[in-house]
């Protein structure tokens, strides 16, 4: 068979069920046997568009994402996502044409030294130069990407070697992928893990600071029991949304820059903090000499070199979280003599003082403008538990991920380390293709949809529906608050207005149903209209008041200690 | 943070650091022998802010499956124990072997073209007979001369070779492999 058919039969192999694409020249001879696969291809209209579909497929339904483009620009226009998912530990695979290897290094046409780009973000890439390393290498691929700290990897594929003869086989075993340097670890170490138990039987004011690691092991059963078990709190990072149910009374959110307060001071304010798959991401940290200047440590990390990257933790373990987790409870079963916490009743008193001085909190006025925090609350109000949101990057992510009630995993689906604007409408429509029986809102920002709500007109011809609010404040809404709050209100290149272009129309021209909602009164009726829709994409234009800004805040570079809340509850402080 | 420039270019050989300098540490790593992996290891050390002082890489075994890349790292950019986990993500890294200034052989070479007066000629040849160097080409009004050793005894011997009139110089960069155990 020929390369091409060799390399979409090892996608088969590999149980692939869709992937997202767009064909060209260098990978034309690949674009021929998809017509006789079981394969789902959707066309893109803008190849980003077909890596964060992927992305969005991936952190849906936990299986690979796969995407395939062109050599040259169809390849370097699907660097964003591989950076994203780089960012954020997704498994994703891409496929790429590349010209013929007698080409390569004479700047042919639509040439780009790709796997030289990509080297820096993704897990690892290939430059397959021989048509009977197809197998093995789409074997290998998908074997990194999956396993140990998940991530994205290319494969580029000259034109010459899809045209190739080959002979097919199918490696049959890992020792056959060629793989010799590349042992992830899963397995911690049980004397670390017994040193973890007793650390968390010594601390006063511990606290899981849980991270999307988590969900990546799918652990979030075994966190739950290890929760009740030890009845410490939980605070669940931006990519850890939806790992712990947030209607749990051990639950405190989202910490970080927009974190809820009580996850914030409580990590601030803790003695012993157990981060699982977590990183100490700054946005989460804020001023790292001063973050959580009283707890030890306990970090569990599936990647070796995230312990001690940021904070020297006081016990580092190397290992799969779920696995560890399970240990940790079997070592605390172990000790049945003893408990296996201090009393923490003290520590839950200062932290339902804090939930209840510092809630969550913005100002509805009575026939003002729509708020954009009440569309999200009455958007979860109008939906089932396992819905998928989907959000881009910027004010209204972070209003996403505060007010909505995240009870099951792997329903929040957004673009965290890299903060990749425009990554909602694309990543929705990927989740819906995986998770086709699932409802999938995209909360986005009116500058996020300006930037891929092209792959609509994919959604509507592939009768994808997805469902987009757009939280429209007619500004780049999370710039303007930087401005306003640091630069003195100059407002620099952030204003967008609030209806060039026409949203609807836009909408409907991509044949997709568009709603407005100019008024609170509207805000209901719309949601409304758009969950009775369930043949074709739904966009919902909010207009929302524009001088909104997201709290808590911790300004960039700031400590914890120094978070700002909403100016109406400064009294209360 | 700019990376240390490698030993390659003429006059930039000072402010190096020195063999005895507890700033460096030698990492000898074995990766696969493909296409690109210079680069990834390269671009590892780039991308994260460390520095490397020095490297040297070449094939390990008959098949050239293998290399093995010899870096020195100074250990003041980056913890070390960050440097080795990060190198260890490569996929193409099959191993790394740590090796502090005192449980390691090290070895150096460097090429020097002096320009050379009657006078100084017959100097430059007894120096390099003093160092255990040889002579590797001469020319009418300039030699070039070879000395392989401890990076400390090279530096001895550029440090002499100031007096005169230094056209060239290039160093290989050190490689080094444990101390071997007497018991």
């Amino acid at each position: 068979m020929t390369g091409a058919q060799a390399l979409i039969k090892s996608l088969e192999m590999q149980g692939v069920d869709v992937m997202f694409g767009l064909p060209g020249g260098a990978i034309l001879p690949v674009y021929d046997p998809i017509i006789d696969s079981s394969i789902r291809h959707i066309l893109v209209r803008h190849e980003q568009g077909a890596g964060h579909m992927a992305e969005g497929y991936a952190m849906a339904t936990g299986r690979p994402g796969v995407a395939m483009v062109t050599s040259g620009p169809g390849a370097t226009n699907i660097v964003t996502p591989l950076a994203n998912a780089y960012m954020d530990s997704t498994p994703l695979i891409v496929v790429s044409g590349q010209v013929a290897t007698g080409s390569i290094g004479t700047d042919a046409f639509q040439e780009c030294d790709i796997t030289g780009v990509t080297m820096g973000i993704t897990k690892h890439n290939w430059l397959i130069k021989d048509a009977d390393d197809i197998p093995r290498v789409v074997a290998a691929a998908f074997h990194v990407a999956t396993t140990g700290r998940p991530g994205p990897v290319l494969i580029d594929l000259p034109k010459d070697i899809s045209n190739a003869q080959m002979e097919w086989y199918w490696p049959s075993s890992v020792d056959e992928l060629d793989l010799p340097g590349y042992h992830p670890v899963t397995f911690g170490d049980p004397v670390l893990i017994g040193r973890a138990v007793e650390l968390i039987a010594r601390s006063h004011r511990p606290v899981f600071y849980v991270g999307g690691g988590v969900l990546k092991a799918r652990a979030s059963e075994a966190l739950r029991v290890l929760a009740d078990r030890t009845g410490i709190p939980v605070v669940t990072t931006l990519m850890a949304r939806g790992a712990f149910p947030d209607s749990h009374p051990q639950a405190l959110g989202m910490p970080g820059m927009h974190g809820h307060y009580t996850a914030v001071a409580a990590l601030q304010k803790s003695d012993l903090l157990i981060s699982l798959g977590a990183r100490f991401d700054d946005r989460v940290t804020g001023k790292i000499s001063a973050f959580a200047p009283d707890a030890k440590v306990i970090h569990v990390d599936i990647d070796p070199a995230e312990l001690g990257k940021v904070r020297i933790p006081d016990v580092g373990i190397a290992g799969d979280v779920r696995q560890v987790i399970e240990e940790m409870l079997l070592a605390m079963d172990a000790q049945a003599d003893r408990p296996v916490v201090q009393d923490l009743a003290p520590w839950w008193r200062q932290i339902n003082e804090w939930r209840e001085r510092f809630p969550l909190y913005y100002e509805d006025v009575e026939g003002g403008p729509i708020k954009p925090q009440n569309v999200v609350e009455q958007l979860r109000d109008a939906s089932s538990e396992d819905t998928i949101v989907v959000a881009g990057v910027g004010q209204h992510q972070m209003w996403a991920s505060q007010y909505w009630k995240f009870e099951h995993p792997y329903t929040w689906v957004n673009s965290g380390g890299a903060g990749t604007m425009g990554f909602a409408v694309p990543a929705a429509i990927g989740a819906k293709v995986g998770r086709p029986d699932r409802t999938v809102w995209a909360i986005d920002g009116d500058g996020c949809f300006q930037m891929t709500a092209q792959e609509l007109v994919t959604a509507s011809s592939e009768q994808i529906p997805v469902k987009i609010a757009i939280l429209n404040n007619a500004y780049l809404g999370m710039v303007r608050q930087w401005q306003e709050m640091f630069y003195e209100e100059r407002y620099s290149e952030v204003y967008l207005s609030p209806d060039l272009p026409d949203y609807v129309k836009w909408a409907e021209a991509m044949g997709c149903v568009g709603i407005k909602a100019e008024t609170p009164e509207d805000v209901g009726p719309a949601i409304e209209k758009a969950n009775s829709i369930d043949d074709r994409p739904v966009v919902v234009d909010f207009r929302t008041d524009a001088r909104e800004k997201v709290y808590p805040m911790v300004a960039a570079g700031s400590s914890n200690d120094d978070i700002v809340v909403h100016p109406d509850q400064l009294a209360a402080r | 943070m700019t990376p240390a420039p490698l030993h390659s270019l003429p006059g930039q050989v000072r402010g190096r650091v020195k063999a005895t300098s507890p700033r460096h540490h030698i990492l000898s790593v074995l990766v696969e022998n493909k296409a690109g992996v210079l680069a990834r290891v390269a671009g590892l050390f780039s991308r994260r802010g460390f520095n490397i002082y020095s490297l040297a890489v070449a094939p390990t075994d008959e098949d050239e499956h293998f290399s093995r890349i010899t870096i020195v790292v100074d250990v003041e950019s980056a913890p070390l124990e960050q440097v080795i986990m990060q190198l260890d993500k490569l996929v193409n890294v099959v191993s790394i072997g740590e090796l502090s200034p005192s449980e390691a052989v090290e070895r150096e070479l460097v090429l020097v073209t002096v320009a050379v007066g009657p006078t100084e000629r017959s100097q430059v040849i007894q120096l390099v007979g003093v160092f255990g160097g040889e002579v590797v080409s001469v020319g009418a009004d300039r030699i070039t001369v070879m000395l392989a050793g401890r990076p400390e005894k090279i530096d001895d011997f550029e440090g002499l070779l100031e007096h005169y009139t230094v056209e060239e110089l290039q160093r290989t960069g050190r490689v080094a492999l444990p101390k071997l155990d007497r018991h």
